[in-house]
């Protein structure tokens, strides 16, 4: 008979990479956010003040509530935008599909600095999308987008939407085709309307996919890093800082180690809560 | 089900174990104590050191920046065929990220370009990173050959807490000043070029004021980045707020207010220039370089910024362009300006006399020729290399005339390493009216006094 302990020989390799770059790093941060440390020189047990810091700072807590804005642009709006956009080619099985599918996906493929960069033009105020407004007349509504106190976190949102509807789009559309056209004609015949298929039909069946999509842009949204660091660096004033940027702020230029790694915990257990809710509530049950 | 949970109760206590067996951050990097040098004698002659590699990390990338540094790195290595620099160049944002991580390493870089600031070199001096270079000084007479102002910028006390006077521990290349670039052919449509230059700094505002009626765009301000508007407000606090006390908070050092009625004034006067429509629409939405580039291209007035923008202005607009230094009422010059990045020798260096050796060279005399051969503007004999004609004759004549018998005034955003943020959103709050200038001013006074308070 095999040593109980032999199974767990196989798992060694894996154990300790995972170990190595995730449990270490984590736990090391944990400790970290424990210290008031400038990154340099000696440092001091803090306790839990760089936490009570995260509650207490008006401009952390600013930090977090602009990236669950950012969970509107990044994950409601796309879902929204993708089960609409999915269910109407899946419907009318339009021809090119293919390269349809390309087209919304490609945002997800280019680099998000790329991105940032891109719409950092199009921003501008003498940019695109300026000129686009100015050109059908609503010179009323051409403003600097990311120089404005209320515009310019939506317009940082914006283009969330547009890099994540691509991706929500194509998990949607892969789902919606594992559904047998079988039970769409049976539902056709009993007489059910292209809006009824989908709340009746569709989107039952796409419960995993939209759990999947959801996390998937959840995170995206509460980690947005490069989006802001390019287009803002948190401006104008403290109006689209979030709390990644905050990290890389704290941690690499202004000397607050405990405190950057005390915010990245924080994000770290948020983004768990909130998937752990999302999947409680949309993941269809094996039980069921 | 006993087995994962006795699997995850064992991760757990490795985990654990292992935090216990990690130290408290930044008190065991072995070899980050380094041994004092202090006994040995300071050597000038660079022939008699054997074999050396010096590594050097700069930010010398743009055009004329880099030309100079390889000009002179080859004529070091030419003079000295015992060393070999070893070049690592990076721009100014990611020296200023990854500088924190080399010096905190095993294998520091020799010789590094520190910016002034509290944040960057005053952290490493308390963090005893940096190597005091006093002795040098002394060896080589830098004193001689640096006015007392600039050798004040890279001096802090040993302790770090100190900025402006005690050991030096860089010196630098270039010199740089904050003034108004103007354009001739947009600048005659209000006043004359005459009525400006012979003017002050209310004869400046009220042709402001004259550009705004006319329709122009007085200023171009390009803000997103924050920091840009810094330079239009050093000005214009240089006016309202006694030298001293600009100095005192612009290097965290105690013993000033933000919000005194001066600094208050000073705010008042730039959200006023805000709402009488002196900058372009949007400036805090605008990029830096989109808003010098409109100005070069005819949009525009003036521009406030950096002699670092003249050369690009110069290549833009060719004798359209002028720079000028607007006079307080009793004829004072008092601007914001400084040194390039002063270039310092890291306490871990096994070459400090090498590495001290080539930070005298590049700033030699003969290196200030080639400063000025190259298109930037030297630090030293600023008015004897001046060229004879063009918008950079006018900004060496100004950087000479600031240093001699006027005022340079520090980056405020020096003051402390948090002070670049807080400037950046401050301002950009007094620019789009979210703040008033008491509002604004306590925010950074609030910045200020927890720094200088020692917390």
């Amino acid at each position: 008979m095999t040593p109980r302990w032999r199974p767990w020989l196989y798992l060694v390799p894996a154990i300790v990479v995972y170990g190595a770059f995730l449990l270490y790093p984590i736990g090391r941060s944990v400790q970290f956010s424990l210290y008031e440390w400038d990154g340099l020189g000696a440092s001091e047990f803090v306790g839990l003040a760089n936490y009570l810091g995260v509650l207490t700072d008006a401009g952390l807590r600013a930090a977090f509530g602009h990236a669950l804005v950012l969970i509107a642009f990044f994950a409601l709006l796309p879902l929204a935008l993708g089960l609409a956009v999915a269910a109407v080619l899946n419907r009318a099985r339009v021809r090119g599909l293919g390269l349809f599918r390309t087209v919304v996906f490609v945002p997800q493929v280019l680099a998000m600095v790329v991105v940032a960069v891109a719409w950092r033009a199009i921003y501008a105020p003498d940019g695109p999308l300026n000129t686009a407004l100015t050109a059908v007349g609503l010179d009323s509504l051409t403003r600097a987008w990311l120089g404005d106190y209320t515009w310019t976190l939506p317009a940082v949102g914006i283009v969330g939407t547009w890099v994540q509807t691509g991706l929500v789009t194509v998990l949607m559309l892969a789902g919606m085709a594992r559904v047998p056209r079988e039970q769409y004609e049976a539902a056709r015949l009993d007489g059910a309307g292209p809006v009824r298929e989908f709340v009746a039909l569709t989107l039952p069946s796409v419960r995993g996919e939209i759990a999947v999509a959801l996390t998937l842009t959840i995170v995206a949204a509460l980690k947005t890093f490069d989006l802001v660091y390019v287009m803002t660096a948190g401006g104008p004033g403290n109006s689209t800082t979030v709390p990644a940027y905050e990290v890389f702020q704290r941690a690499f230029r202004t000397g607050q180690v405990g405190s950057a790694a005390a915010v990245a915990i924080t994000l770290t257990v948020l983004i768990f809560g909130l998937n752990l809710v999302i999947n409680r509530l949309v993941e269809p049950r094996e039980d069921r | 089900m006993t087995t994962r949970r006795s699997l995850a109760a064992g991760a757990a206590l490795a985990t654990a174990a292992a935090l216990l067996a990690a130290c408290a951050p930044g008190s065991g990097s072995d070899g980050g104590e380094t041994t004092p040098v202090e006994a040995s004698e300071v050597r000038t002659d660079l022939a008699s050191l054997g074999e050396v590699t010096l590594t050097v990390w700069d930010q010398e990338v743009r055009g004329g920046q880099d030309e100079q540094m390889q000009r002179l790195n080859d004529a070091f290595e030419e003079a000295y065929p015992n060393i070999t620099i070893e070049r690592n160049s990076q721009s100014f944002d990611d020296l200023e990220t990854t500088l924190r991580g080399a010096l905190t390493g095993n294998e520091a870089p020799d010789v590094v370009q520190a910016n002034n600031s509290r944040g960057t070199m005053g952290a490493f001096v308390s963090a005893g990173l940096l190597l005091n270079l006093d002795r040098y000084a002394e060896a080589y007479g830098w004193k001689e050959r640096f006015s007392d102002d600039v050798l004040a910028v890279s001096r802090y006390s040993e302790d770090g807490v100190t900025f402006g006077e005690g050991s030096l521990y860089g010196l630098p290349q270039v010199g740089e000043i904050v003034g108004v670039f103007y354009s001739r052919s947009a600048l005659e449509q209000v006043a004359s070029e005459d009525e400006l230059l012979s003017g002050d700094f209310d004869t400046f505002t009220d042709i402001l004021a004259r550009a705004a009626d006319a329709g122009l765009t007085p200023i171009q301000l390009g803000n997103i980045e924050g920091w840009p508007a810094g330079h239009v407000f050093g000005p214009i606090q240089a006016q309202h707020v006694p030298a001293d006390q600009v100095r005192a908070l612009a290097m965290g050092n105690a013993g000033a207010s933000w919000l005194s009625e001066e600094n208050v004034a000073a705010a008042t006067e730039l959200a006023d220039w805000s709402t009488s429509g002196y900058f372009n629409d949007g400036a805090n939405g605008t990029d830096y370089d989109a808003a010098w580039s409109d100005f070069a291209s005819g949009d525009g007035v003036f521009t406030i910024g950096g002699s670092w923008l003249a050369a690009d202005l110069q290549d833009a607009m060719g004798a359209d362009v002028g720079f000028y230094v607007p006079a307080s009422a009793d004829g004072t010059l008092a601007t914001t300006g400084g040194t390039g990045l002063p270039f310092a020798v890291t306490a871990q260096s096994p070459n400090a006399d090498a590495a001290a050796g080539y930070i005298d060279f590049i700033t030699s005399d003969e290196a200030m020729e080639v400063l000025a051969d190259t298109g930037n503007m030297p630090v030293n004999q600023t008015a004897e290399l001046a060229p004879a004609d063009g918008v950079n004759a006018d900004v060496f004549a100004a950087f000479g005339a600031v240093t001699t018998d006027g005022h340079l005034l520090p980056y405020l955003d020096w003051a402390t390493p948090t002070m670049g943020d807080t400037l950046g959103a401050t301002l950009q709050d007094l620019i789009a009216g979210q703040a008033t200038p008491q509002e604004a001013m306590q925010q950074l006074e609030d910045d200020y006094s927890a720094f200088t308070s020692g917390s």
